[in-house]
């Protein structure tokens, strides 16, 4: 089984390097197609490990050494278990409908071989930070796709708002992976190893404030990644990627890294709860936050955007909450419809030409149909109604937050869904619905090619039937993760449900009900509420106010005062003294040999009162 | 009683009165022969101190020396001999191509 | 006591005559006050128990290359007093003396490794010639052989360099600087 994994792991490796080769020149089609077959073994060997885990357990490899210097020995180890195996499901299979729909929505593109390069060059380094078995390789792993999501967030770098975006995301993760590496160094100097094993096994012998120290580290590290707050902003702004990127990096996969982090050092944040809280409570406040910014936003892609973040506020309640399987369960379940959401809305921008603005699209229903209902599909499935994916995975993270009596973060999520239903139906509707305003602009939308449409079909198909698995999905990781099960009574639950699916539907109703009518009043929009929703709450303002505007003037008194005044002047300064006795010592080389005998007869003397002055003393 | 350091005296001594010439003359043969006299000064301490040792390296250390005098007197008198030839005279003034 | 006086004669002696040689303006004056000096220096030689050395000394100095820098002077101009220009004598002097006595500070104070091991001791009733071959053609065989060589290569220089024609070949080498200054 070994050669499967290597096969899942290295053929997106393969299809990155060949690609690259062609990767100055211009659009080859071939190049497209070889990098989606090659994600596509790579997703076969990923499904035949999952069968594999499931009959016969967790599969453990180690292919070299990497790095052993003194005590520490840290080897190219993998590991498929439980949950890997899930990951690398959901990460191959969402990756190789994306590259296919890449074929198609890249097609005009000058940088079709490159972006081909890059993407699955993310595939691979996703894979090594899902597989790895120690904690050095998953930092590797997620600096790769740190690296890959700068480059192509940054894809369009003649775009100035694209380079400046790609500069944030890279540097708001530079400031959480700190963060990170301080878990792992003090993971290393208490424990004195990476290994997740050797690590879990040990750790709940250690003092409980160091345990606290790392678990808090370590969830830096998953903010940044997993853009919570305060560090959110470069999720809506990352948003100047292509659309594929979004859905494959900033929606389903590298996003819900951070989570797998959590999820992946469960048995550490299982010893202290009190972080764990802290943690659930930050998920239910970026889902309430996030999706208040989803509310009111006109862009196609940021609403979008927001609303991963939204999600994966609710991933968080659940995993910190200790319910992982739950956690991993609508990572899976979001990483299936919101991938198909974001796909969609790139068909949409096509159709559109790269117009984002919902407000002056409506009625692309005509033209349209596939992707309208495609999205549909996912919007249904991320407001979480029965029996699509969402229901069953959202509604196990209110019952969970019910179940630890943790009412508050219910009622944030509850509200949060009841949100979530809304501001996706205000896009359909917004969309596909109502007036036909791009007809003002004179455009004649198109769908997109039937093979990018039968992509997407899988995961239309995975949003709606994903839900069902339920069971077998917890069977199946609760062998690794720790099992969680909810105690709530039967005629409580069945209250819970109804009520969630109660605030969902009325959220999807009232949408329907308001942009059947035209929309709100635009005296709305004057609102004080309204504007701090549509200004992301002054967050970016506020950054660039307090932090960026402080840290430039640094920079530049630096500069000015401190580099140039006393840096420069003393590196000027010895040079100039050796420019100067060198100027000065010239005249001694006379080339007279009597002279150059004087010259060295005073060296004679010189080390002869160094003879005296220094003699060392026996 | 002479020791080893009366010797040794000596000998800086007469290195010493090398110097001098070295520095002093700029006559090439001059030169040379101050040279000699810097070789000799030094066989004198190679001696004393094997002297008064009880070991022969200093003796043969001279030895080797008196072996490179003598090289370095045939080749040095052969081009002196031939600058010489070439300009008329041995003074150290004129061998100034060196200067840069 | 017949050792007190030896030295301190012969180093009268010889600092007598190698100032000579150091002021002498003739340079026959000079060459013969280097070849009595080299004489007097195998004295001390005799006084030091080194036989041989004091027998190649004279040999090979006084003999070998004193006679070679007389051929060597049938060359030059000699019976003329040798006109030097010397430019500032004080720093030499200066410069002599102060190394003069910065040695002899160095060389009274007393030493501070008296215990020097002898590496190739000197045995007791062996003769000095005796001892000098048994140490040079064992312990210091290839250092010999290598100085015969320098030696036979220092000939040959000495033939080539002296015999050379001076005309053609210091013709071409002008020509050349001529060319690399552009003239």
């Amino acid at each position: 089984m070994e050669k499967y994994l290597y096969i899942a792991l290295f053929a997106p490796l393969a299809s990155s390097l060949f690609v690259a080769l062609f990767a100055a020149r211009p659009k080859m089609l071939f190049t497209g197609i070889v990098a989606s077959l090659l994600i596509g073994v790579s997703m076969i060997a990923s499904f035949i490990l999952l069968i594999d885990v499931n009959n016969y357990g967790p599969l453990h490899v180690t292919m070299m050494d990497w790095i052993s210097a003194g005590n520490l020995s840290i080897p190219f180890g993998f590991v498929v278990d439980e949950v890997s195996v899930i990951m690398m499901v959901t990460v191959t299979l969402v990756s190789t409908i994306v590259h296919i729909y890449s074929i198609g929505y890249m097609d005009h593109d000058k940088s079709f071989n490159r972006f081909f390069s890059y993407l699955s060059a993310f595939v691979f380094s996703m894979m090594i930070l899902v597989m790895s078995d120690n904690f050095v390789g998953l930092f590797i792993g997620w600096e790769g796709v740190g690296l890959c999501s700068w480059l192509l967030i940054g894809f369009w770098y003649h775009k100035h708002s694209a380079s400046w975006a790609a500069n944030e995301a890279f540097i708001m993760n530079r400031i959480a992976d700190l963060g990170m590496l301080m878990g792992l160094f003090l993971i290393y100097w208490q424990l004195g190893s990476f290994q997740y094993d050797v690590v879990f096994a040990n750790v709940k012998h250690l003092d409980p404030a160091i345990i606290t120290t790392i678990g808090i580290f370590l969830f830096i590290g998953a903010m940044g990644k997993s853009a919570q707050f305060p560090l959110h902003t470069w999720l809506a702004d990352a948003m100047e990627g292509p659309t594929p990127v979004s859905a494959l990096i900033h929606a389903a996969t590298m996003v819900t890294a951070g989570v797998y982090l959590v999820i992946r050092c469960g048995e550490l944040y299982t010893l202290i709860p009190h972080v764990g809280f802290a943690i659930a409570s930050l998920g239910a406040f970026v889902a309430l936050f996030a999706a208040s910014m989803a509310l009111v936003n006109n862009d196609l892609k940021r609403i979008i955007a927001y609303s991963t973040l939204s999600q994966l506020g609710y991933m968080f309640v659940a995993a910190g909450l200790g319910a992982y399987w739950i956690a991993l369960f609508h990572l899976m379940t979001h990483a299936f419809f919101k991938s198909l959401l974001f796909l969609g809305a790139g068909n949409v921008m096509h159709a559109m030409h790269d117009e984002l603005n919902i407000k002056k699209m409506g009625g692309l229903y005509g033209s349209m149909k596939a992707t309208a209902i495609l999205m549909s599909i996912a919007s249904v499935a991320l407001a979480g109604i029965y029996p699509f994916a969402g229901f069953f995975s959202k509604d196990k993270i209110l019952e969970v937050a019910f179940n630890e009596g943790a009412y508050f973060l219910w009622f944030a999520l509850f509200i949060g869904a009841g949100l979530t239903a809304f501001y996706s139906f205000r896009l359909v509707m917004l969309v596909f619905f109502g007036e036909k305003e791009y007809k003002k602009q004179g455009l004649h939308p198109h769908e997109a090619q039937n093979f990018v449409i039968y992509a997407l079909v899988p995961l239309g198909l995975l949003a709606i039937v994903a839900g069902f698995f339920e069971h077998a999905f917890h069977g199946f990781v609760t062998k690794l993760l720790r099992n969680y099960e909810i105690h709530i009574d039967h005629g409580v639950e069945a209250i819970l449900i109804a009520a969630t699916l109660g605030i969902a539907i009325s959220g999807i109703a009232f949408a329907i009900y308001m942009y059947k009518r035209g929309g709100f009043p635009k005296s709305l929009e004057e609102r004080a509420c309204y504007k701090i929703l549509s200004n992301q709450y002054f967050i970016p303002y506020a950054y660039e106010r307090f932090i960026m505007k402080p840290f430039t003037a640094l920079s530049h008194f630096f500069w000015v005062s401190i580099d140039t005044k006393i840096i420069d002047a003393t590196v000027d300064l010895i040079a100039r003294v050796f420019y100067k006795s060198g100027e000065k010592a010239r005249k001694m080389q006379s080339g007279n040999l009597s002279d150059m005998l004087r010259w060295m007869v005073m060296g004679i003397v010189v080390l002869l009162i160094f003879a005296i002055l220094y003699r060392p003393t026996v | 009683m002479i020791t080893l350091t009366h010797y040794l005296v000596l000998a800086g001594l007469l290195f010493a009165i090398g110097l001098v010439g070295v520095m002093k003359r700029t006559n090439l043969l001059m030169l040379f022969f101050s040279t000699e006299i810097l070789l000799n000064a030094v066989n004198i301490g190679f001696v004393a101190v094997s002297k008064y040792y009880g070991d022969l390296s200093g003796q043969l250390f001279a030895f080797f020396i008196i072996a490179v005098a003598a090289s370095e007197v045939a080749v040095g008198l052969g081009l002196l001999i031939l600058w010489y030839k070439r300009n008329g005279t041995v003074d150290l003034n004129s061998l100034q191509i060196m200067k840069g | 006591m017949y050792e007190v006086i030896a030295f301190y004669v012969f180093a009268a002696l010889t600092i007598g005559m190698f100032s000579i040689v150091v002021m002498s303006k003739n340079a026959l004056y000079a060459m013969s006050a280097l070849a009595g000096g080299m004489i007097f220096i195998s004295g001390f030689f005799f006084i030091l128990d080194a036989d041989f050395l004091g027998v190649v000394q004279i040999t090979v100095y006084s003999g070998a290359i004193m006679a070679l820098y007389a051929f060597g002077m049938m060359f030059f101009d000699t019976t003329r007093d040798v006109s030097e220009k010397m430019r500032s004598k004080k720093i030499a002097y200066t410069l002599s003396i102060a190394s003069a006595v910065l040695l002899v500070v160095i060389f009274c104070a007393p030493f501070f490794s008296q215990k020097i091991e002898a590496l190739y001791p000197v045995i007791e009733n062996v003769g000095n010639v005796q001892m000098i071959g048994l140490v040079l053609f064992t312990k210091y065989l290839v250092p010999f052989e290598l100085a015969a060589i320098m030696l036979l290569v220092a000939m040959i220089a000495g033939i080539v360099l002296a015999s050379k024609k001076m005309d053609g070949e210091w013709e071409a080498i002008e020509d050349l600087e001529d060319a690399k200054e552009g003239r």
